[in-house]
């Protein structure tokens, strides 16, 4: 029964969140089934659902897809959001592993102790800065064009507005210094599909709060 | 294999790809494998001094800063992931479709996440290296090498997927030989995983591969260890 994608996780962003994203931005309607406790957890590993025994897990056609990055090719490449051919794919891959690499410092950081916060989100400041949106400032700046890469829109572009957002979420002014990705970010938050998501109501979730951080460390043992 | 050392132009004259690492395996070596089992000739430089690796980033080679560095195509490409679906994509390792696609990206991540745990066994302190050599034979043998022994039962192919070799195959074979070097006996409770090894290591170019005097780097020592530090970590130095 060829239905909607369904996505299993726990409520909250983490690594599901960018399944949405990219779900969202290509007009994909999807359904969730959240896990609320380590029970659900553990039914989903019984019932053989996990490949690894491992979420994020999505529901599409007729597969049960595990591993993140795995499940964000594949609805890439059904979506035409891959490039067209292999090198265009070669440079999506590229900027998709910085932004992720960038994404998941600050994914983390709720769980990271305490005292180490202020130090970390020093360190994922200095990071987006000096290491990964000089590259996308470049990447835009050397060819002129609207997207990064092949002149369309790709998953490379909505990976990286989901980037930027969530480091604006730590310190507002971050791109003061990078015009081109102010450009970028107001273009691509113009998409009619990512304005949607990106409205109240949309499946889009909120940055994590203390309860959404207790929960994952309760369900997933961290 | 030439070894290219000091200010040389990292530019590939021959054509072959040009793999720029530290002469050890660490994220490097599955890129080895993969164009070795490709049956592709490339050529590796070295990271032995700061130096050169302070001169890789002032000239613009490293995109986010960080090696693996593999030039390729006209292309300077980092990050291991993008690297490996590139070699996989342009050698017909990567399936005849999207889906064949997928299910060689799940058995890979999988077996990256396998692998990063050996990766990082050198440069743990020694005093959990008892507690990582559990977990590793815990997820190996519980996680990790079910889910291939199940796949070939069920489908009676030679490879994991599409009835061809391809990333997904060669990269468990990669695996398989690297948690045996920690574990010897690990592969006693899968004899499909047996049989897939010794099918592997008799494919020509993976035989020559694991041959002496190939381009396989031998497992991390503390040699390895203390030049990876030394190359990417800033030392402070008197002006």
């Amino acid at each position: 029964m060829a239905g909607k994608p369904k996505l299993h996780y726990s409520r909250g962003r983490g690594r599901m969140e960018s399944i949405r994203w990219l779900l969202a931005a290509a007009g994909v309607e999807f359904e969730e089934e959240f896990i609320e406790t380590k029970e659900d957890l553990e039914k989903l590993r019984n019932d053989g659902a996990l490949l690894f025994q491992q979420v994020p897990m999505v529901e599409i056609d007729g597969m049960k897809m595990v591993q993140t990055r795995a499940i964000l090719s594949y609805i890439a490449a059904k979506h035409n959001l891959y490039g067209k051919d292999l090198k265009e794919r070669a440079w999506i891959d590229m900027y998709v592993e910085g932004t992720t690499d960038l994404m998941w410092m600050i994914i983390y950081l709720p769980f990271q102790p305490a005292e180490a916060k202020g130090k970390n989100l020093a360190l994922i400041i200095e990071r987006a800065t000096a290491r990964y949106f000089p590259v996308y400032e470049k990447a835009l700046k050397d060819h002129g064009h609207d997207y990064l890469v092949g002149n369309k829109l790709s998953w490379a572009d909505i990976h990286l507005l989901e980037a930027i957002l969530m480091v604006e979420e730590c310190k507002p002014d971050v791109l003061s210094a990078f015009p081109l990705l102010q450009a970028f970010k107001e273009r691509i938050s113009n998409i009619p599909t990512i304005k949607k998501f990106l409205q109240p109501g949309s499946q889009r979730n909120p940055p994590e709060d203390e309860e959404c951080t207790e929960n994952a460390r309760k369900i997933f043992n961290i | 294999m030439r070894l290219l050392k000091g200010n040389q132009e990292f530019r590939s004259m021959s054509g072959k790809p040009k793999l720029i690492y530290f002469n050890g395996r660490g994220r490097m070596e599955t890129v080895r494998w993969l164009l070795a089992a490709a049956g592709v000739e490339f050529e590796e430089i070295f990271l032995d001094t700061r130096e050169q690796y302070v001169k890789l980033i002032k000239d613009g080679s490293l995109m986010f800063q960080q090696v693996p560095l593999v030039e390729i195509d006209g292309m300077k490409m980092v990050q291991t992931r993008a690297i490996l679906s590139y070699i996989a994509g342009k050698y017909n390792l990567y399936g005849k479709d999207l889906k064949e696609r997928a299910f060689i990206d799940m058995y890979v991540e999988g077996i990256t996440d396998l692998m990063h745990m050996i990766m990082m066994f050198p440069f743990s302190p020694p005093e959990v290296k008892e507690k990582n050599l559990a977990l590793l034979m815990e997820r190996a043998t519980q996680r990790y090498f079910p889910v291939f022994e199940k796949a070939f039962k069920q489908h009676g192919q030679d490879f994991l997927v599409g009835s061809r070799v391809s990333w997904a195959d060669i990269q468990l074979m990669e695996a398989i030989l690297a948690v045996e070097e920690k574990i010897p006996a690990v592969l006693s409770g899968f004899p499909q995983l047996q049989a897939f090894k010794t099918r592997m290591s008799n494919m020509p170019a993976i035989k020559k591969f694991l041959q002496p005097g190939s381009p396989r780097k031998p497992p991390p020592d503390e040699h390895y260890v203390a030049n990876v530090l030394k190359v990417l970590t800033e030392e402070w130095s008197p002006h």
